[in-house]
């Protein structure tokens, strides 16, 4: 029961922290639990190409540790990569990134790496990584426009991905994806796109504890990336069911 | 090996049929991707053409969904380059077998049917477990829906019992648009009973003349 003694340390570096048979050191344990965590990421296309927005906190477990965490990233010149999850694997993830993107530029051949291979190669990644039980906690949102082709896809913990006109990871497959189901079009303006995201970003930030009201939006044309400034969204909290919650469902005492 | 973890696995739902009649073969697949109580898009191709005359339908998880489906497909080029000339079926059939085994100690968690024509132009389907027992049939299904399923095409298509000597031929004796009204029906069926099937069914027809596609929409409730 070497594991066992080992809780001392463990607790020591992450209060709670239980070393089992499955997480025989501290290091193990890093495989099955996440540190700093982001929350939804969300994703559409549009007449011009993709929009991708996410807020900037980053929980610690249930503290809301950072708060100007940027989750969404330029990759390449056509690529645009959000994430939810592990903030730290995330940047590793990014460190890997600038890595192959620097090698492909080496060849100077005028070829460059499209969102279709930057998905490929995430999903390569995050999937070898579960095969060696040693995820890289994210899921992640790839974006972006190459030859005129607008791409949307996305990438879970153990390797799970596809292609859709929008997405949302987390908490926004649940709460966000219903509303974009009904609203989405094809051929959506920006303004509306926005619109549409944000009334989707407001319903999380009521909803999912671990959102904050500090907010990136990221956009990519055939003309390049553009990720906004941080921006607080205004909210309405006079909803009567947010007045008095517990409204016909009181306790017998 | 017996510390390894659930959560490298995910059962991302589907169902798969293929028929094989004397000079065809349906392959059939939904195209919902879900887990849980979520779906994650409701337009996934579950349906992987392999070479010119053999089609692989796969549900269970989609990682090692399209990680098979990439390894087969990568070998298949290599057996192009050293044979100049297309796989067939049955040979892609043992391929599948030996490439799910060869991961029997940490399975790709998929459920395969592998549909097409023998060298013959005869229909053929073999049906998979995960790791990798397989057998040639008449017809099959496979996935979340395959309980549903499998006794409605016993019930219409009746193959001859494996038990008579000398053994039948397990082809069914539908005709191609027959056999692909059937596919639509149960599919449609499934889709009412089984949370993981809907949103759109992918047919496949392997015949003489090449490969054809359509679709029909599914219930998507």
């Amino acid at each position: 029961m070497e594991w066992a003694k080992d809780n001392i340390r463990a607790n020591a570096i992450a209060p709670g922290l239980i070393l089992t048979p499955l997480a025989k050191t501290v290091s193990d344990f890093h495989r099955w639990n996440p540190y700093v965590t982001g929350t939804s990421v969300l994703g559409l296309k549009y007449k011009d190409g993709i929009i991708l927005a996410a807020d900037m906190g980053g929980s610690y477990g249930s503290t809301l540790r950072y708060k100007s965490v940027e989750r969404l990233k330029p990759i390449g010149k056509h690529t645009i990569l959000g994430a939810s999850g592990e903030i730290s694997d995330f940047q590793e993830i990014l460190r890997y990134l600038d890595e192959l993107i620097i090698y492909d530029l080496m060849w100077d051949d005028g070829n460059s790496l499209g969102p279709k291979e930057v998905h490929s190669y995430l999903n390569r990644v995050m999937y070898n990584r579960r095969n060696k039980f040693n995820p890289l906690w994210n899921s992640l949102v790839v974006g972006g426009v190459k030859n005129g082709q607008k791409y949307l896809g996305m990438v879970g913990m153990i390797g799970t991905h596809y292609e859709d006109n929008h997405v949302a990871t987390g908490f926004g497959n649940h709460l966000a994806r219903p509303i974009m189901r009904a609203e989405w079009h094809e051929d959506m303006s920006f303004e509306d796109a926005v619109k549409l995201l944000e009334k989707c970003l407001l319903v999380l930030l009521y909803r999912d504890r671990s959102a904050i009201n500090k907010f990136q939006i990221a956009k990519i044309t055939k003309d390049g990336v553009t990720i906004s400034e941080p921006y607080a969204l205004k909210t309405f909290w006079g909803f009567s069911a947010f007045q008095n919650p517990s409204k016909g469902a009181e306790g017998s005492w | 090996m017996a510390l390894r973890g659930d959560w490298v696995y995910e059962n991302n739902g589907g169902t798969c049929v293929a028929i094989a009649g004397l000079d065809y073969c349906v392959v059939a697949a939904d195209t919902r991707l879900s887990v849980g109580y979520s779906i994650h898009t409701r337009d996934y191709s579950k349906i992987c053409k392999l070479a010119d005359k053999c089609v692989l339908a796969s549900s269970g998880f989609q990682g090692d969904m399209k990680a098979l489906q990439k390894n087969l497909a990568a070998k298949h080029l290599i057996y192009q380059h050293q044979h100049n000339k297309q796989m067939s079926c049955p040979a892609m059939a043992r391929l599948l077998s030996n490439t799910l085994y060869y991961k029997r100690f940490f399975p790709y968690y998929t459920f395969n049917i592998l549909g097409g024509l023998d060298s013959e132009g005869k229909g053929c389907v073999y049906t998979y477990d995960a790791v990798g027992s397989y057998e040639r049939v008449g017809y099959s299904c496979q996935g979340t829906g395959g309980a549903l399923i499998m006794p409605v095409l016993d019930n219409q298509l009746k193959s001859p019992s494996p038990l008579l000597l000398p053994t039948r031929d397990a082809v069914t004796p539908l005709s191609e648009s027959e056999a692909v009204d059937l596919v639509k029906d149960v599919f449609a069926s499934a889709t009412e009973r089984d949370i993981y099937t809907g949103d759109k069914l992918e047919i496949i027809v392997v015949n003489a003349a090449g490969i054809r596609q359509e679709f029909l929409d599914l219930r998507k409730d």
